[in-house]
């Protein structure tokens, strides 16, 4: 149910974008308008979240360890995954963020008759999660090639790394097919794993059908239907220095079919839990060194609190005390 | 207790979701599952909110007026005063890594188990109140209203959650389910809505030092009756001091260990190891209380009690301190303490007398674990050690939640454990170290009427015990950890009888050969050491005994 209502909404988004071209012709609407609010939405929203966040204090230093601590000096302590100094945080975090360390230790269990508890080591989440995030990443940057003139040099370097399987005469882009077929696959663990389809809400698929939608209007639109490269450039170089004076009309409708998913996926992050690009960086379980033995960690709120003093736990128990042969303050 | 299922029959565990979503599937409280409600006087003791007799089997749960309005705004306080509580709240993604690394969840098979779940039960509630998504498209953007039925969904599953972490080391970004639970408990003590097993102890330790509420001369009697048994078993009288201002050292411990057994047999341990070595130092009656169960209350609780560590060590003048072998209390003193309650510049950086090796990890805090300043005096050879005494033993290892996740205490208790006794073994790296499965009774759970969650919480820990128990023929299983020492033996019962518990401490001191002992014919337990026949005679004695200190215990308690 929520899988299908987040694919009829991606569909709503497609109708309305080859509406307003096919039927309303509001081209400048969907060239210009749309990816300038878009782009600016994005950019407060994702600013004003991780800045929110940032604003929020982190009373107490509580790094999740994940290895042996630092104590005696013949003790070899785990660096990266209980780290106790900045650089070992730094690595830590570089790890995570880069290679997805956590999922690459993910386990799954199985229960036997016995019963018998058995663990295994299961990659195909952290592989399926690297390979949309790190396809995903690359078609990112491929793209910076439609906002600079001339087009940097590594930008080719990276193409021909990312062409290297010919095709035909085409040359087809990895990062594009990988792309489309790992959120494929995210989206197929979330139909058919029960538990995760269990937590699934409306707003895990809709991201996924958002995503799948932008790459495959691109896959079209590059492989597939005849676009008209040089106006996109000069639409794109025009929008990256604010005069676009290109004519709209010349481009066809799957280009702005494409422009306006990726405009519908900019706005909706900051409102949405891909978010978690931001958060990772702020998680204090991650990002917080495990020395609060070795250096006091202040929280700027702490406030005084009542408690029950010595004094008057000894005028509770004086008599008691002096029996028991335990010696008073006040006799 | 009759109810709870044979072991057999309650490891047959049904994953499979139930068809309606979930937020569509209301609550429904099971029998030994949940633990009775806190009683008013506890709650009046510490100034908590909403004093009243009541039941959690109780339609109404005698909540003020207002509750909605209450639980709304300390739940923005908290969002605002804790980063990981907005992070956390902000960013799962849902991948359902953490899904399966929860006891609960593998023991029971409840899906609202699942980590991700639970934390949804609080953020759908956060979704709706807090975010715009929520508020415009709710239940599409998975946001609810806070309801009645909500409201008892959250005090069901927020106590079926023993803040262990372990889903936290899978999550790729590091959310941590005991912060949101932690959270949850602050929000229901917002209503006067905890355990009894939680709010009794907290309200004794604010009154009279520690958990189970001994007072002074119970603690100084308790230690006593240790101390003759450790006489009769060594003979050699030892003769700790209490309170006592000068002493270089003040020694904490979790108040278990004064009380029942095994625990009772680790801080016999930690007597003679101290007797032995000359160690000045000093036992506190109003610090007698290293655990915090204000910790599952509330942030404000836990600080108000473990402020009396600081200020016993202050009062009586010593120069650093030493804490028992316990889970949550470490994790309190090693991540919280220092920033609730320090600066100590009272104290001293830490240093053994023994062997003068400076714990520089701990230069902040000044409080050292027992098992790091162990394990730095064997490195340094200053015990002696005839591990042949404990050659009977099988021994694997189970770290506890807190003390791995939450600090990182893996290797100083395995150093010692293997220059105490010959045959160790680990259990399966799926569920040890940073990996290792709660006890189940964690964070408060440890009550008698919830006993059902705690066996099948407890589940995937017993089963790889029961597979070390089967290839290796282990029968000990020792811990660093006073809720283990309570709640493995039955665990271990239900599920691998013939399994023992043992403090570190425990198997130290029946190794450690001190001066001027006599010969030892049984270890602290009163059993026959390997290689001693014992006599009827002996046998007979150590039954009477074991009688007597049932008997004592019970007139103490009474």
């Amino acid at each position: 149910m929520n899988a299908l209502l987040s694919l009829v909404a991606v569909i709503v988004l497609i109708l309305i974008a080859f509406i307003g071209i096919k039927v309303a012709s509001l081209h400048f609407l969907f060239g210009v308008v749309i990816p300038y609010a878009a782009i600016a939405t994005f950019l407060i929203g994702v600013i004003y979240r991780v800045v929110k966040w940032g604003r929020t204090p982190v009373p107490f230093r509580i790094p999740t360890t994940c290895g042996q601590q630092k104590s005696l000096p013949w003790i070899k302590q785990s660096k990266l995954d209980n780290p106790s100094s900045t650089s070992g945080v730094i690595g830590r975090m570089l790890l995570e963020v880069f290679l997805f360390r956590s999922l690459f230790s993910n386990t799954k269990f199985e229960l036997k008759e016995g019963p018998k508890i058995a663990y295994g080591s299961t990659k195909w989440l952290w592989l399926g999660g690297l390979a949309f995030h790190w396809s995903f990443f690359v078609v990112l940057v491929r793209h910076v090639r439609l906002f600079t003139e001339p087009v940097p040099s590594f930008l080719h370097s990276i193409e021909v790394l990312d062409g290297f399987l010919q095709v035909g005469a085409l040359g087809v882009l990895i990062s594009g097919v990988v792309l489309l077929l790992a959120v494929t696959y995210l989206f197929l663990r979330r139909v058919f794993i029960p538990e995760v389809r269990y937590i699934s809400l409306a707003a895990d698929y809709f991201p996924l059908f958002l995503i799948m939608s932008v790459a495959l209007s691109g896959i079209l639109m590059r492989y597939f239907l005849r676009v008209d490269l040089v106006s996109i450039k000069e639409l794109t170089m025009g929008l990256a220095s604010f005069s676009v004076a290109v004519s709209l009309e010349k481009i066809s409708v799957i280009f702005y079919i494409h422009l306006f998913l990726v405009s519908a996926l900019f706005a909706y992050i900051p409102f949405s839990k891909i978010m978690h690009m931001g958060g990772v960086f702020l998680s204090p379980t991650r990002n917080l060194a495990n020395n609060s033995r070795m250096e006091r960690h202040i929280n700027p709120w702490n406030y005084p609190v009542k408690v029950h003093t010595y004094e008057e736990y000894e005028d509770d128990f004086r008599e008691i005390m002096k029996d028991a042969g335990i010696p008073v303050e006040k006799e | 207790m009759s109810k709870t299922p044979k072991a057999d029959e309650l490891s047959k565990i049904d994953y499979m979701p139930p068809k309606s979503g979930w937020m569509d599937t209301p609550v429904e409280f099971k029998q030994g599952f949940w633990c009775y409600g806190s009683k008013a006087k506890s709650l009046e003791t510490v100034g908590f909110p909403n004093p009243r007799q009541w039941s959690p089997a109780d339609e109404d749960w005698k909540l003020p007026e207002n509750w909605q309005e209450i639980v709304l705004k300390g739940f923005k306080e908290r969002l605002d005063k804790y980063r990981s509580f907005k992070v956390f709240m902000d960013i799962c993604v849902r991948c359902g890594a953490c899904a399966d690394k929860c006891h609960f969840f593998i023991g029971s098979g409840d899906p609202k188990n699942m980590p991700v779940l639970r934390a949804e039960l609080l953020r759908s509630v956060y979704r709706g109140n807090f975010t715009k998504a929520g508020k415009i498209l709710g239940k599409l953007a998975g946001a609810r209203e806070l309801t009645y039925p909500v409201l008892k969904e959250w005090w069901y599953y927020f106590f079926q959650c023993t803040e262990c972490r372990r889903c936290s080391v899978f999550c790729p970004y590091g959310i941590d389910t005991a912060e949101i639970t932690m959270m949850a408990r602050e929000l229901l003590n917002l209503l006067g809505l905890n355990t009894d097993w939680i709010s009794g102890p907290a309200a004794n330790c604010y009154m009279k030092g520690n958990h189970l509420g001994l007072e002074p001369h119970a603690i100084t009697g308790n230690i006593e009756y240790m101390l003759d048994d450790i006489e009769s078993i060594t003979g050699i009288r030892i003769k700790p001091t209490f309170n006592r201002k000068g002493a270089e050292i003040l020694f904490v411990v979790p108040s278990g260990d004064l009380f029942a057994d095994p625990g009772t047999y680790t801080t016999m341990g930690e007597l003679m190891l101290f007797h032995e070595l000359g160690l000045d130092y000093t036992w506190s009656t109003y610090a007698s209380e290293g655990g915090n169960f204000g910790f599952f209350t509330s942030n404000e609780m836990a600080k108000r009690l473990n402020s009396k560590i600081y200020a016993e060590a202050k009062r009586l003048g010593v120069k650093w301190i030493i804490g028992g072998e316990c889970g949550h209390m470490w994790r309190v003193l090693h991540q919280y303490m220092d920033t609730w309650n320090g600066p100590a510049d009272f104290l001293e950086a830490p240093k053994s007398p023994i062997t003068g090796t400076v714990f520089e990890n701990a230069k902040s805090t000044k409080m050292v674990h027992i098992a790091e300043f162990t394990a730095d005096l064997i490195r340094h050879g200053k015990l002696k050690l005839d591990p042949r005494r404990n050659d009977h033993l099988k021994v694997t290892f189970h770290d506890s939640c807190n003390t791995s996740r939450g600090m990182g205490i893996l290797e100083e208790p395995r150093y010692i454990i293997k220059n105490v006794c010959s045959h160790f073994y680990e259990m399966d790296e799926n569920t040890i170290r940073e990996k290792t499965f709660c006890c189940g009774s964690g964070s408060g759970l440890n009550a008698s009427e919830n006993i059902e969650l705690r066996m099948r919480g407890g589940l995937p820990r017993a089963n790889a015990v029961k597979d070390v128990v089967e290839k290796y023929g282990v029968n000990m299983l020792a811990n660093i950890c006073a809720i283990d020492r309570a709640a493995l033996p039955p665990l271990m019962d239900y599920w691998v009888p013939g399994v023992g518990v043992t403090g570190v401490h425990e198997l130290v001191a029946n190794a450690l050969v001190m001066k001027g002992e006599k010969e030892r014919t049984t270890n602290l337990r009163g059993e026959p050491l390997p290689g001693v026949v014992e006599t009827r005679e002996e046998r007979r004695k150590r039954e009477d005994r074991r009688k007597e200190v049932g008997r004592r215990r019970k007139r103490e308690e009474g």
